[in-house]
């Protein structure tokens, strides 16, 4: 017999995944807040994310950083304003390349590895057999791995914008005279306080993303290894996907805050 | 050889199942199962693939919620548990899967470790080096300890998965396919364990198979499962001393040319 749908068969599932996700990530708040705590986990994957991220992030916000300045400085020139380049760099970095560059490597890099171990545990019954041991699978896979993603994006993030603004250093150092402290000075002269913490709240909000994301499609993996690829893969779709709503509204609050 | 069958207490029920029906949207697995497994006991679940034995345990473990009809175990209701509760039921029941399910991040020390230190309070570093070295010491194991799983054989496999469901000191075993995707050595090896086990921890276990020689050793009572309703129940001899052709088409795959 087959059972009657509300809207239709795509509709029905494409609203059910979202009650499914509403309900996934209220049972990560309840369980992140109830003893116990597996700490030791959450320290791991921590440096599983964040440390072995470090080269990535490096590379990637360092080439930024140059390419951006490179890329600016003739318009700059052409308006006679070639002494705004660091603060004009300083800006694009802070409030939107650094959060979106450490979101959108850690979705590729992080939340793809998250949805294939955990798709890769849940088809070879590694969760069924920790939920039979009596262990809460959810608490040591789910909770260590979204904490750790919120924990370490931001940071993360911080150290992009440093290398990044690094990188546009050693490009204006190579064409003006200058010095790092005046560099320095003249780029973050018109960076604001609100400036830095949209940012870090934005990457707070990426990291859980991205976890949760890839937690969820993992966990829920099926189908074999069909089903692993399948999460890895909607893992970072699904979270790339959310970081640019998330990053669109996120400006919006920030500017209204700043009255523009 | 005959097994010592004194440690089977028949007054002890430990697992009581009445009247179990399971279904997943128009397949209905399980059609009104009725299993007793008394203290102490090897019940082997018999039955072809695709026929809702491995279901059964997992309703049994509390993976599975039944659709209706009770499953007794220890004396408590599973589909009545809160989860504190199921999880207090779990810590008495082992749960040997049909892959090992050993978690291959881990060395098999990490494995063993993973429930133990989650479960036994207080133990220093020394009692839990010496439990792991037990478990693994009982299956034959020992050198494996700061393996991988994934250099580890089918068979060594499957021993370490029932070490580590060993490492807790359960009441009830419950092996799924434990001689699936193994030579004939290794599974009677795995048979042996199986026996080992019980005669050891004096456990009461359901072995899912469908491995006629896996069933002969290691059951005191056999259970056929066809159509999602067990055929015969009773000892092996019991179970195939029968025309039944279900049952002798299956006897005659096994054990005649």
């Amino acid at each position: 017999m087959s059972r009657p749908y509300v809207i239709s068969k795509k509709a029905d599932s494409f609203f059910y995944s979202i009650y499914d996700a509403i309900l996934f990530i209220g049972r990560f708040f309840k369980e992140a807040v109830q003893p116990p705590y597996e700490f030791q986990e959450i320290v791991r994957q921590c440096y599983e994310i964040g440390y072995r991220s470090l080269p990535l992030i490096s590379l990637t916000g360092f080439i930024t950083g140059i390419v951006f300045t490179k890329q600016s400085r003739p318009s700059l020139i052409e308006f006679g304003a070639a002494s705004w380049l660091p603060s004009l760099v300083a800006i694009a970095i802070v409030r939107a390349l650094a959060p979106l560059i450490t979101a959108l490597i850690s979705a590729g890099r992080v939340g793809s590895s998250i949805g294939a171990e955990l798709g890769s545990m849940r088809v070879t019954e590694q969760i069924d057999a920790m939920e039979v041991s009596a262990v809460n699978p959810f608490k040591f896979l789910v909770v260590s791995r979204v904490l750790a993603t919120t924990i370490t994006i931001p940071i993360l993030m911080l150290y992009c914008a440093l290398v990044g603004m690094l990188g546009a250093f050693l490009n204006v150092s190579q064409n003006e005279e200058t010095n790092f402290v005046a560099f320095w000075e003249s780029a973050f002269d018109q960076i604001t306080f609100l400036d830095v913490w949209a940012s870090v709240i934005k990457a707070i909000v990426f990291g859980f993303t991205i976890g949760i994301v890839g937690c969820y499609k993992g966990y829920y993996a099926n189908k074999g290894t069909e089903g692993v690829g399948k999460a890895a893969n909607s893992s970072v779709v699904l979270s790339m996907f959310l970081i640019f709503i998330e990053e669109v509204i996120i400006v919006q609050i920030a500017n209204s805050i700043r009255g523009y | 050889m005959q097994k010592d069958k004194s440690y089977i207490d028949t007054s002890k029920t430990v697992i009581d199942i009445r009247g179990l029906y399971k279904s997943f949207g128009d397949l209905h697995v399980l059609r009104g199962v009725d299993l007793k497994v008394f203290k102490g006991e090897n019940v082997v679940v018999l039955g072809r693939s695709g026929t809702g034995k491995s279901v059964l345990i997992k309703i049994i473990s509390g993976l599975l919620m039944p659709d209706k009809g009770k499953v007794n175990v220890l004396g408590r209701d599973v589909d009545q548990l809160d989860r504190k509760q199921l999880m207090e039921l779990r810590l008495k029941i082992g749960f040997s899967f049909q892959n090992s399910a050993l978690y291959d991040s881990m060395t098999i020390r990490e494995n063993l470790e993973f429930p133990l230190v989650r479960h036994v309070k207080n133990l220093s570093r020394a009692e839990v080096n010496k439990e792991v070295e037990s478990v693994l010491e009982a299956v034959g194991l020992l050198q494996t300890i700061n393996q991988m799983p994934s250099e580890l054989s089918g068979g060594q496999r499957k021993r370490i998965g029932i070490a580590r469901t060993l490492i807790l000191k359960p009441e009830i075993m419950l092996y799924d396919e434990p001689t699936a995707g193994l030579d004939p050595i290794t599974s009677i090896e795995i048979n042996e364990l199986i026996n080992e086990v019980q005669e050891r921890y004096h456990t009461s276990s359901i072995i899912i198979t469908h491995d006629l020689t896996c069933a002969k050793i290691t059951g005191d009572r056999i259970a056929m499962l066809f159509d999602g309703q067990f055929l015969r129940v009773g000892t092996f001899e019991e179970v195939f001393d029968t025309d039944e052709e279900r049952v002798r088409s299956f006897y005659d795959y096994n054990f005649t040319e």
